[in-house]
């Protein structure tokens, strides 16, 4: 059922009814379609968009290109799960291309990430290189565009 | 001097809209909730407005050809092929208009006058009657009814038609009951037409938005594709309604007609409206399929919340509308409108704007916001249950 996943991903977690006029169904097979996607981990949380600017609260976010040596028999899943595992690590990719993982990391400061990539990231054993690139300014995440939308400017007209 | 004087008669008495007539009965609508203007929430996807502005960087800017960019046309041509699996040739059976609005007069224009008879059914789009006046024609209305869903039938269609009977105007999906017709609904009424001397002037500029199964056009049946002129436009399926963008397919010699009166008086259709069309029909099926989804999930809503409220809906099977009965609260249309927005701020259109057998209904569009949508809901729950006084039936119900 997509359209569930649909609705989920553009309005969060709604009350059963309103999932179930939505998605044009009864509620206990809604709720019985929700229950198996959190069991197969298909939904795996229910968060909100937040645009930390405008709290005033510091957040940096940077993005950091990392150079792996694989390691025998388990490839990069190895190093990339040391890495992801750190609460910091926001997402964790493995990348075609001149570089192999790409760790987005979330600090208090520009020098707490520093730290991080420093003191964790570059000490692990199979890590050969990193290079940190700062986020100046975030346009658009997950979808979600922010800046402020264009007002409702529709006349009335006859149609 | 009298300038009044000087009005041709048939302009001067043209009735005014009756949704213009509602607002401006009620006055300023700036601070209330609406579920009343006709076009879409969205913005035009940002591929096609990019294509716009790609094609004025390239200076295109001058007149297209009177028919429009042939280029647009063949991708109009593809697109019913697609869609409704009907050839027309671009160089001949294809006109691009400014909007379907432009493409309904035009053809009106082009196939009625003095003496003619032009079938419209009601409640629908408030252009039809007064597009017929303009041209010199007169309308004849066939009132719709619930108990039918809302669509023509075999039955209504025969007490209407007469020897002067000349252009059926089809206006499926329908504004403002939301009403399709299917095959077999088409299938039914399809004979009367061949039999007839009918032309039909088929308005599908809903037809990406139905939600149990693809439009069908009536110029799909057989035998029906020379006398149907297919009127079509970007403004719902791609949010374009600022462009005004539209078009108009049918046999050759009807299309030369309109072509004629489009070099006169139009000349063409914006050339940058035209590059941004070309784009919309070739790359955008995935932003019509989540639009349409979008639309389907606010239908569902509305349609809830309208029951809660204890108003009597039908499902409408397409475009942005719910057509919901208010005659059980006692109150006309206009009064349910007119009271809804003073004491509670909800705008929403009274269904005898589209035509005498709207009377009792009302129209509430869905081209909104979830979270508009819930607040004018709620609101409208509020109301209703006032009416009622709790839990008891309405009061004044008939």
């Amino acid at each position: 059922m997509d359209e569930l996943l649909d609705i989920l991903e553009k309005y969060g977690r709604l009350p059963l009814a309103e999932l179930a006029v939505l998605a044009g169904g009864d509620e206990r097979e809604i709720a019985r379609a929700l229950a198996g996607y959190e069991a197969d981990g298909i939904v795996t949380g229910y968060t909100a968009l937040i645009n930390w600017e405008k709290t005033g609260t510091e957040r940096v976010t940077a993005l950091i290109e990392v150079k792996v040596t694989p390691q025998r028999d388990r490839g990069f899943d190895r190093v990339a799960e040391r890495v992801y595992r750190y609460p910091e690590v926001k997402a964790c990719y493995l990348m075609s291309g001149g570089f192999d993982l790409t760790v987005v990391i979330e600090g208090k400061s520009m020098k707490e990430v520093a730290l991080f990539v420093a003191e964790k990231l570059a000490t692990i054993d199979a890590v050969t290189s990193t290079a940190t690139h700062f986020v100046l300014k975030k346009y658009k995440a997950n979808g979600v565009v922010f800046s402020r939308e264009a007002e409702d400017d529709r006349e009335q007209g006859l149609v | 001097m009298n300038v009044r004087e000087a009005l041709q008669p048939r302009v001067r008495d043209l009735p005014a809209s009756g949704i213009r007539k509602f607002f401006d009965m009620a006055g300023e609508t700036r601070d209330a909730i609406s579920l009343s203007i006709g076009e879409p929430d969205f913005v035009t996807p940002w591929r096609i407005r990019e294509a716009g502005i790609y094609s004025l960087e390239q200076g295109r800017t001058h007149y297209s050809p009177n028919a429009g960019l042939l280029r647009l046309r063949e991708a109009v041509a593809g697109y019913l092929r697609r869609r409704l699996g009907l050839s027309y040739d671009p160089e001949t059976q294809i006109i691009i208009t400014v909007g379907g609005s432009e493409a309904i007069d035009l053809g009106l224009r082009a196939l009625a006058g003095p003496g003619d008879e032009v079938i419209v059914p009601e409640p629908s789009f408030v252009a039809y009657k007064p597009c017929a006046i303009l041209a010199g024609a007169t309308p004849v209305p066939v009132p719709l009814e619930e108990r039918d869903r809302f669509k023509l039938t075999p039955e209504k269609l025969a007490k209407a038609l007469t020897p002067r009977s000349k252009v059926l105007v089809f206006p499926f999906p329908n504004n403002p009951t939301g009403a399709v017709m299917a095959r077999e609904d088409l299938e039914g009424i399809a004979p009367l037409i061949r039999d007839s001397r009918l032309i039909v002037l088929a308005d599908e500029i809903y037809s990406e938005l139905t939600y149990s199964g693809p439009h069908v056009s009536l110029a799909s049946l057989p035998g029906l594709k020379d006398r149907t002129l297919v009127i079509n436009g970007f403004s719902k399926t791609y949010a374009m309604t600022g462009w005004r963008l539209g078009y108009a397919a049918g046999h050759p010699d009807l299309v030369a007609a309109m072509r004629r009166i489009h070099q006169y008086g139009i000349m063409c259709s914006p050339t940058v409206s035209q590059h941004a069309g070309i784009e919309a029909l070739d790359n955008c099926d995935a932003e019509v399929e989540d639009m349409r989804g979008e639309y389907n999930r606010r239908r569902r809503v509305m349609l809830a919340g309208f029951r809660r409220a204890g108003l009597e809906c039908f499902e409408p099977g397409g475009a942005f509308y719910v057509f919901p009965g208010v005659g059980s609260t006692g109150l006309s249309s206009l009064e349910f409108c007119e009271r809804l927005l003073r004491e509670e701020r909800v705008a929403v259109i009274p269904g005898s704007a589209f035509g005498e057998p709207g009377e009792g209904y009302i129209r509430a569009c869905y081209a909104y916001s979830i979270d508009n949508i819930r607040e004018a809901l709620a609101r409208i729950g509020r109301f209703a249950a006032r009416l009622r006084g709790r839990d008891g039936p309405f009061p004044g119900g008939r």
